[in-house]
Formats: structure tokens, sequence, C-alpha cells
């Protein structure tokens, strides 16, 4: 075993905060995506209006910067609203942004948008034949949506959502560079601090990897699962 | 610069000149990395796809670990390994690399490139195994050599098929190059965070950048879509 130089524990606890981390944003996520889909395949124009402009703002900035703005942004919006709230109402309110927060808000922010667009092609995929034939049982919008619809559709978006899934993992590193004592951010002051670089990144790199493997090794298995039942050409 | 511009920029505090100038070396620092790193990566990628592809094990295994292990792992952490690594490696500050690698740009492009290099080998090896089997047998009947039938039938048949794929990692690696300011250096990102700090004022400095951002990204995609439309010319529905 490699001697840790007591940052193990550290360590450990970073690690369990990454993978809250990922799933907390994953949960946002998904649900983000719902929306997402539903507003784009909606009839309202003024929903998918929003919904595209979302997915196309997400795309074309850099994740850290988007977690700066909201971390270092949201902070400064929260001072001016509790000045105003304590000037104005006398109501003393006061919150302090912390970067868990702002990770999960702008990885699931980003993800949701993907999800969005995964979802989307996952609706589509759905045949028309089934929601009609829903209809014609006389099932409500809801009921047809998740009785219907929504286990269909998951064996198509399954696929998508693991890529995502893996893609968000990673992501999940940025979120040391505001300061949340992830195990990447316990894993550099340790480097630095005992000036052995590879005696810390490595096995950091090693527990990322181990959970890349192990959720292609889920996914797969659920793949599986949902396609039980379908006959797929050869 | 022009007159109205320079009144413009003297009715606020924060977007002057000095400001502008700081901004503009970011864009210039994030276009080299991130141009440099795609040009290395793709030079590196096409051999290793190729090598990817091989039946041998002792050639195709060693490619597939060093794609599993760069794809599995976050570019942050690579980028730190390599940062702060290639200092500690034993006799290397005597030796001309260390005048290279003292900056924090080298460390920067070469994880970079070894992380797009990776993708970019999956992307190519993918393409690669989804090439026609008509087409290489037609090749190997005309007597094509290995050689031949890679460089004139199957490299620019897996280009066709590859182009989307890659513009994405473009994209990709457009924003994940974000991360090279937590090294010291000043690209886009780093220059925001640098105005951030000066003025403390977090929207003007990160929507600002964020533009930026978004708009070399709307370029790529305007540029790829040009480039697919050329090398996929021969698919085009003939009108009228």
């Amino acid at each position: 075993m490699i001697d840790l130089k007591g940052y193990g524990p550290a360590l450990l606890e970073g690690a369990v905060v990454t993978i809250e981390l990922a799933f907390f944003s994953l949960a946002l996520a998904l649900v983000l995506g719902l929306i997402g889909a539903s507003a784009k395949l909606s009839k309202s124009r003024v929903a998918i209006g929003i919904a595209t402009t979302y997915t196309t703002l997400i795309r074309g900035v850099p994740d850290l910067v988007m977690m700066l703005l909201f971390y270092y942004g949201g902070q400064v919006a929260v001072n001016n609203l509790s000045d105003y709230l304590y000037d104005a109402y006398d109501i003393d309110f006061f919150f302090q942004f912390d970067p868990f927060i702002s990770g999960v808000i702008t990885i699931g922010l980003i993800f949701g948008a993907y999800m969005a667009e995964t979802f989307r092609g996952a609706f589509l995929a759905v045949e028309s034949g089934q929601i009609e034939a829903a209809r014609a049982y006389g099932f409500s919008r809801w009921r047809t949506f998740h009785r219907i619809i929504l286990p269909q559709m998951l064996r198509h978006a399954l696929p998508g959502i693991g890529n995502n899934w893996q893609v968000l993992l990673k992501t999940t590193a940025l979120v040391s560079i505001i300061g949340l004592t992830d195990m990447v951010r316990v894993a550099e002051e340790a480097a630095k601090a005992e000036r052995m670089p590879f005696h810390f990144f490595i096995p950091v790199a090693f527990v990322y990897l181990s959970l890349t493997a192990g959720s292609e090794l889920f996914i797969k298995w659920l793949n599986k699962r949902a396609n039980i039942g379908v006959v797929q050409g050869s | 610069m022009p007159e109205f511009l320079a009144e413009l920029l003297n009715q606020n505090d924060i977007f002057t000149a000095p400001t502008i100038m700081e901004y503009w070396g970011g864009l210039v620092t994030t276009v080299q990395l991130v141009f440099l790193s795609l040009i290395l990566g793709l030079l590196v990628a096409v051999p290793l796809a190729i090598m990817r592809t091989s039946k041998n094990p002792l050639i195709n295994g060693p490619v597939w670990f060093y794609t599993y292990i760069f794809r599995g792992t976050p570019l942050l952490i690579q980028l730190y390994i390599i940062y702060y690594g290639l200092a500690q490696i034993e006799g290397i500050q005597q030796t001309f690399w260390w005048d290279i690698f003292r900056e924090a740009f080298y460390p920067a492009l070469l994880a970079f490139t070894l992380n797009t290099a990776a993708y970019t080998t999956e992307i190519i090896r993918g393409a690669i195994v989804a090439t026609p089997s008509g087409e290489i047998e037609a090749a190997k009947a005309y007597g094509m050599s290995w050689a031949l039938r890679m460089r004139r039938i199957i490299l620019p048949s897996a280009a066709r098929r590859g182009v989307q794929a890659y513009s994405n990692e473009v994209i990709f690696m457009l924003h994940a190059s974000a991360i090279a300011s937590v090294v010291t250096l000043v690209d886009l990102t780093g220059a925001a965070r640098n105005i951030y700090s000066r003025f403390y004022a977090p929207f003007d400095a990160f929507i600002f950048v964020a533009l930026l951002y978004m708009v070399l990204t709307f370029m790529l995609v305007f540029a790829f879509r040009k480039l697919e439309n050329y090398l996929l010319q021969h698919q085009r529905p003939v009108s009228g």
C-alpha cells in the first residue's frame, strides 16, 4: 500500500464529496433535461425559444467560465439582494454561496442542456401509434406520459445519458478550482506541501478511472435490461 | 484607435484600453494553445488510430491503454500531473528541456495534446472500422498495396465519416482550454479572472469572456459546416 503521508482520510472524504457532487448534479441535469426536451417539443413558441436559447448558450461557453460566473457572480448577487432587503424591508437575510452549491448548479445547468437534446431525440423515437393508442384508451396527458412515453423513451435515452454521465463525472474535477475540498483539491494541496505530485495525483486519477470504468459496466447492464424483449438486427 | 471607440472606452471604468488589451493577450494565448494542441494531437492520432485497428494485441493493446487512461480521467488531473510532475523529474532542471517546460504554456500544451490525441484516436478508429468492406475489396482487386490503400481509400473515407465527431472534439478542446488559467497561464479565462479580481466585477468580467468564447465556438461550428459540405459534396442531392 502506498504511503499517503497522513492525507489518506482527507482524500477519502474528498472522494465522497466528488461522488455526492456528481449525483446531485446528475439529478438536476435530468430534471432540467426533461423540462428542456418537453419545452422543445411543445407547441408554444415562447417555450421553444427559451429552451433553444438555453441549449445554445450552454454549448457556446466553457464550463469553467460558467462556474466562475455562478460562484463569484452568485455571491455578489446575494450580497446585493441582502443589502436591498435590509434597506427596504429591514429583513436580515444572508446566504453564503458555497462552492458545492455553485458546482451543482453549474454542472446541472450544463448537462441539463445536453440531456435535453438526448431526451428530445428519445421522445421522437417513440412511435406515434403508441401515443395515439393511449389517447384512444382515454389516458390523460400525464398518464400517457408516465405509462407509455417515459418507459419507452428511456430505452432510447440510456446510451446518451450514459455518455453524459461519463463526461459529467470528469467535469466535477473543475469544482476544486473554485475552492471545493474534493479529492482533486486535497491532492493538489498535498502534492504542493510534500513536493510529490505523482504520489498524490496518480491515486486520484485511479479513483476517477475506476468510477468511469464502473459506470461503464453499470450502464451496459442497464442497457441490456432496458432492451429486454427488443429484437435487434444483427 | 478610432475616435468614437476611444470615447466609448473612456465612459466606463472597467472596459478601458488596458482591460481590452489584457483580453486580447488572453485571446491570443487561447487560440495558440488550442490550435497547436489540435494540430499536434491530430498528427499523433492518425498513426495511433491505424495501430489501434491492428489485429496484433501487442500493437493495439498499448494504444488502447493510452486512450483508456486519458479518456477515463479528468483533463485537470492530467494537467496537474504534467505541470507539477515535470519539475520533479530527477535532473530535468539541468537539461535544455527545463528552458521549455519552465513556462506554463508548454506543460499545458503537452497535456492538451495528449488528451485530444486520445479522443481523436478513438474517433478515427471508429471511422476506419466503419469503412465499407466493398471499398477495401475493390482496392485489393486493383492490386493496391496496404500503404496505398490506407492513403487513397481508407483514410479519406474515414475522414468523411469522422469529421462530424471531430468537430465536437474541437469545440470541447476550446472549452477545456479554459483550465489553462489554473496553472498561471493568462489565457482568455485567466484574463477574465484577473479583471474580476482587479475590479471585483464578476458579471462584467465573466460575461464578456463568455461572449468571446461563444463567438469563437460559432466560428468553429460554421467552419466545420463548410468543411463537411466540402467533404460530403458527392452525397448532396442533385438539384434542378
